[in-house]
C-alpha cells in the first residue's frame, strides 16, 4: 500500500510540475465557462432592421416606433424602393428589412388584414428563423395593445425552470461533460500510452506493483483533477451567471463521480488498444470528445436530429450525464426521475472496465 | 539530375526532409485511416447533427374544460404538426412531473369555464407550461402555439355563434417571412462550408502541433539538429507535407459537400483553394510554434485542443457572431477560424468574388507571416 501512495504521488507531481498543462487543466474549464456565458449563446441581442414603408400611414409609423422601441431592433435606415433591399443585405448593413405593403392602414380597417413582409438573410436559417420570430412577437403585441384582438383566446406562457431562457443555464452541464471527457479520458490514455512508447511500462510492470495497481495508481490524479475541475465549474456557474443547482448537491457530486469513472474507463480502454500517444490522441478526439460536444444535446438538441444519429447518441455517456446535471440543476430532480439515466452509466462503466481488464492482461500474457 | 550550391542545394535538402516526412506519415498504419476517415465522419455527422429544427414537440393535455370548443382547440394544436399529444391528465402535479421526467416539453392547460367564458366575455385563456431548460426551444415553442392560437382565434367567431358579436373576427397583420440566399432555410448548405473549415483546421493544427515534439520525445530530432540543415530549410520541410495534406482533406470535403449534400458552389473553386493555401500556413504555422514550445506532446495535444475549441467556439460556426458582446465581436477580428468561415460561405453560397473578401483575404495573410515568422523564430537546434 505504501509503494502504491508512493506511486500515486509521483504520478501527480508529473501532471503538477508540467507548469502549462496544469496551467491549461485548470484555467480551462474557467475560461470556457466564461466565453460560454458571456460571449456564445444563440439569442441575438441585435437585429439591424431596414424599414421600406409603402404605405406612409398612422399605423406603420406606430408600428415602426413601436418595433425601435425594443432594445432588440436597431434602426439601419429607411429603404425608399425594392431595388435597394439587395443592395443593403450585399453590404452587410442590415440583418432584416420589414416591408409594409401600400395602403397599409386602409387595408387594416377595410380588410381587417394588412401584410407585412419580413425579409431576412436565409444564408443561416437559424438567425433568420429567430428574427422573424422577434418580428412576429412584436406585432402581436402591438395589435393586442391597440385592443385590435382581446377577444379570443389569449395563450398565457410559463417558462419553467429557466424564465430568463438564458442559454448559459443549457450549456454549463454539456461544459462539465467535455471538461470531465477531456481530462479523464483524453489525459490518461495519452498518459498510458506514453509509458507504453517509452518503454516504462515494462518497468512499472515489472515492479511489485500489481498490473491493476499501475493503472489504478495512473487514472487517479485524474479523477482528482476531475473533481476538482467539476466544483469549480459549478461554483463558478452559480456565483457569476446565477445557474442554480435546484436538486441536491451531493447526488449531483455523485454522478459527476460515475461519469468521471466512465470516461476513465473509457480512457483506459482506448490505451489498451492503442501503442502511440498519436493514435490514442485521435481516436480520443474523434470517438470520444467530437461526439460528445456534437451528439449529446451540448449544444444541439438530440430530439432535432435525424433518426440514425439519435441511435448512435444513446451509446455516449454524455448524452446520459446531460440529462442527469440538467435534472438536478434546473428541474432540481431526484434520484427518483435519473434512476434510468443513473444505470445506463453504471453499465456502461463496468461493461468498459470490464473490456480493458480483459485486454490489459491479454497483452501481459 | 544534381543540382548542389545556392538556392537549389537548400531546395534539395528540403526535397529530402519532405521524403522523410511523406515516408513516416504513410508508415504509420494508426494514423492512415483515421486522416482519410476524419472527412466523411466530420461532414456526414456534424452537417446533420447541427440543427436546431424543433421537430413535432410531445405535449401534456390537461384540458379540464371538455367541452366541443376546447376539443377544437385542441385538435388544432394536435393535426398542425408542430405538436404531439403524449397523454392527458387531470392532476395538476402530474404537468411538473411530466416535464422533469422528460415526457412531454410542454403543458397545455384548458381551464374550466372555458367555453362559457369565451361565450360569456369573449375572451378566455389558457397556460402553456413550457419546458425551457433549452432556452431556444422554448421560444420556438412558444411561436408556434402562438400562431395556432391566432389561428383559432380567426376562425373563432364562426365557431361560437352564441357569443352574439363578443367574439368578433380578429383584426391581423400578416406576417409574411422571406429568407433570401437560401430560401428554403436549409441547414446543410448553412453548415458544410464551415464544417469543411473545421476539417482543414483540426488535421493541420493537430498533425503539425504532434510533429516536432515527437522527434524531440523519441529523441531523433538531435539527429537533425547536428545536420547542417537551415532552419527556413527544416521549418519548410516540416510545413510542405501538411500543407499537401491539407488541402488533400480539403478536395475531399467540397467533393463530398458536392455529391452528397448537393451544397451550391457560386464563387470560384480556384478563389476557395488560393485562401485555403493562405489559411493552412496560419494553422501550420501555429501548429509547428506550439510544437516546438511543448515539451510534450501531451502538453502539445493539450494546447492545440485548447485553442482549436476557443477558435471555433467564436468563429460564428455553431452559434451567430450578431449574438456575442461587442467586445467579443472585435476579439474575433483576430480569430482566423472566423474569417475562413466566413469566406467559405460567402464564396460558396453567395458566389463572392476575391474583391469581397479582400480584408479578411489581408487578415489571413498578415497573421500567415506573423505565424511563420515566430515558428522560424522559436525554432532553436538546441534540446532542452
Amino acid at each position: 500500500m505504501r509503494r502504491f501512495i508512493g506511486f500515486v504521488r509521483k504520478e501527480f507531481f508529473h501532471i503538477i510540475r508540467d507548469r502549462r498543462t496544469a496551467a491549461i487543466l485548470f484555467g480551462m474549464p474557467v475560461l470556457q465557462l466564461l466565453l460560454f456565458g458571456f460571449a456564445i449563446s444563440n439569442e441575438i441581442s441585435e437585429v439591424r432592421t431596414g424599414i421600406l414603408d409603402l404605405s406612409h400611414d398612422v399605423v406603420t409609423e406606430e408600428l415602426t416606433n413601436r418595433i425601435f422601441s425594443s432594445n432588440t431592433f436597431l434602426p439601419a435606415g429607411n429603404l425608399s424602393s425594392e431595388k435597394e433591399i439587395a443592395d443593403s443585405f450585399a453590404s452587410g448593413r442590415v440583418t432584416e428589412v420589414i416591408v409594409f405593403e401600400p395602403h397599409f392602414a386602409q387595408r387594416l380597417q377595410h380588410d381587417g388584414i394588412a401584410r407585412l413582409q419580413v425579409i431576412t438573410d436565409g444564408s443561416d436559417p437559424n438567425v433568420s428563423r429567430i428574427v422573424t420570430g422577434y418580428t412576429a412577437s412584436v406585432v402581436r403585441d402591438f395589435l393586442r395593445e391597440k385592443g385590435f384582438s382581446s377577444s379570443g383566446v389569449e395563450a398565457v406562457p410559463l417558462m419553467m425552470f429557466n424564465p430568463g431562457l438564458k442559454s448559459v443555464f443549457l450549456f454549463v452541464p454539456g461544459l462539465m461533460a467535455m471538461i470531465l471527457m477531456l481530462v479523464s479520458a483524453l489525459m490518461t490514455s495519452i498518459s498510458i500510452t506514453r509509458e507504453k512508447e517509452n518503454g516504462t511500462m515494462e518497468l512499472l510492470l515489472v515492479s511489485s506493483l500489481k498490473p491493476l495497481q499501475v493503472i489504478v495508481g495512473k487514472v487517479v490524479p485524474y479523477l482528482v483533477l476531475s473533481f476538482v475541475n467539476v466544483i469549480t465549474v459549478v461554483t463558478l456557474a452559480f456565483f457569476v451567471f446565477g445557474v442554480p443547482c435546484r436538486g441536491s448537491i451531493p447526488l449531483l457530486l455523485f454522478e459527476s463521480l460515475l461519469f468521471i469513472m466512465t470516461a476513465l474507463s473509457l480512457g483506459i480502454l482506448i490505451s489498451t488498444i492503442t501503442s502511440s500517444q498519436q493514435v490514442a490522441m485521435m481516436v480520443a478526439l474523434a470517438g470520444l470528445l467530437l461526439p460528445t460536444v456534437l451528439l449529446s444535446g451540448f449544444i444541439f438538441p438530440v430530439a432535432s436530429m435525424p433518426w440514425p444519429l439519435q441511435a448512435i447518441s444513446y451509446i455516449i455517456p454524455a448524452r446520459w450525464y446531460l440529462v442527469v446535471v440538467r435534472g438536478i440543476m434546473l428541474k432540481g430532480a431526484g434520484i427518483a426521475a435519473l434512476w434510468r439515466e443513473t444505470i445506463v452509466l453504471c453499465i456502461m462503466t463496468l461493461l468498459f472496465m470490464t473490456i480493458s481488464v480483459r485486454k490489459f492482461s491479454e497483452r501481459l500474457q | 539530375m544534381k543540382v548542389s550550391g545556392g538556392i537549389f542545394g537548400g531546395l534539395q535538402v528540403v526535397g529530402h526532409l519532405l521524403r522523410k516526412e511523406f515516408l513516416q506519415i504513410f508508415r504509420n498504419k494508426g494514423m492512415l485511416p483515421i486522416m482519410f476517415l476524419m472527412p466523411f465522419i466530420q461532414l456526414v455527422i456534424l452537417s446533420n447533427a447541427a440543427t436546431f429544427d424543433v421537430p413535432a414537440v410531445p405535449f401534456l393535455l390537461q384540458d379540464y374544460d371538455r367541452t366541443a370548443i376546447s376539443d377544437r382547440l385542441v385538435e388544432r394544436f394536435t393535426s398542425s404538426g408542430y405538436f404531439r399529444m403524449e397523454g392527458e391528465s387531470f392532476r395538476q402535479e402530474s404537468g411538473i412531473d411530466a416535464l422533469v421526467d422528460h415526457h412531454a416539453d410542454m403543458v397545455l392547460t384548458i381551464p374550466r369555464d372555458f367555453e362559457k367564458e369565451l361565450n360569456g366575455i369573449g375572451h378566455a385563456r389558457i397556460q402553456l407550461m413550457i419546458d425551457a431548460e433549452d432556452g431556444f426551444t422554448a421560444g420556438v415553442i412558444m411561436g408556434y402555439a402562438d400562431e395556432i392560437v391566432t389561428g383559432f382565434n380567426r376562425e373563432l367567431a364562426s365557431l361560437l355563434p352564441a357569443s352574439q358579436g363578443l367574439v368578433r373576427p380578429a383584426i391581423d397583420i400578416e406576417i409574411r417571412p422571406s429568407g433570401w440566399y437560401n430560401p428554403e432555410l436549409v441547414y446543410t448548405d448553412y453548415m458544410v462550408p464551415g464544417i469543411l473549415v473545421v476539417l482543414v483546421t483540426m488535421i493541420g493544427m493537430f498533425l503539425s502541433g504532434m510533429n516536432v515534439v515527437r522527434e524531440k520525445e523519441i529523441g531523433t530530432i538531435d539527429q537533425i539538429n547536428v545536420t547542417p540543415i537551415r532552419r527556413w530549410q527544416f521549418i519548410t520541410g516540416k510545413l510542405l507535407p501538411f500543407w499537401i495534406i491539407g488541402l488533400g482533406e480539403l478536395t475531399a470535403g467540397l467533393l463530398i459537400a458536392r455529391l452528397v449534400f448537393h451544397v451550391p458552389m457560386l464563387g470560384s473553386y480556384a478563389l476557395v483553394y488560393f485562401v485555403a493555401a493562405i489559411y493552412l500556413l496560419v494553422v501550420l504555422g501555429m501548429g509547428l510554434l506550439i510544437s516546438t514550445l511543448s515539451d510534450s506532446q501531451q502538453q502539445a495535444m493539450f494546447i492545440a485542443w485548447f485553442f482549436t475549441v476557443i477558435f471555433i467556439l467564436l468563429s460564428g460556426l455553431f452559434t451567430p457572431i450578431e449574438s456575442m458582446p461587442h467586445w467579443a465581436q472585435n476579439l474575433t477580428q483576430l480569430n482566423p477560424v472566423r474569417h475562413f468561415v466566413d469566406i467559405m460561405r460567402r464564396v460558396m453560397l453567395k458566389g463572392s468574388t476575391i474583391s469581397d473578401i479582400m480584408q479578411q483575404l489581408g487578415i489571413l495573410t498578415l497573421q500567415a507571416m506573423v505565424m511563420l515568422a515566430l515558428a522560424v523564430n522559436r525554432y532553436r537546434k538546441v534540446s532542452a
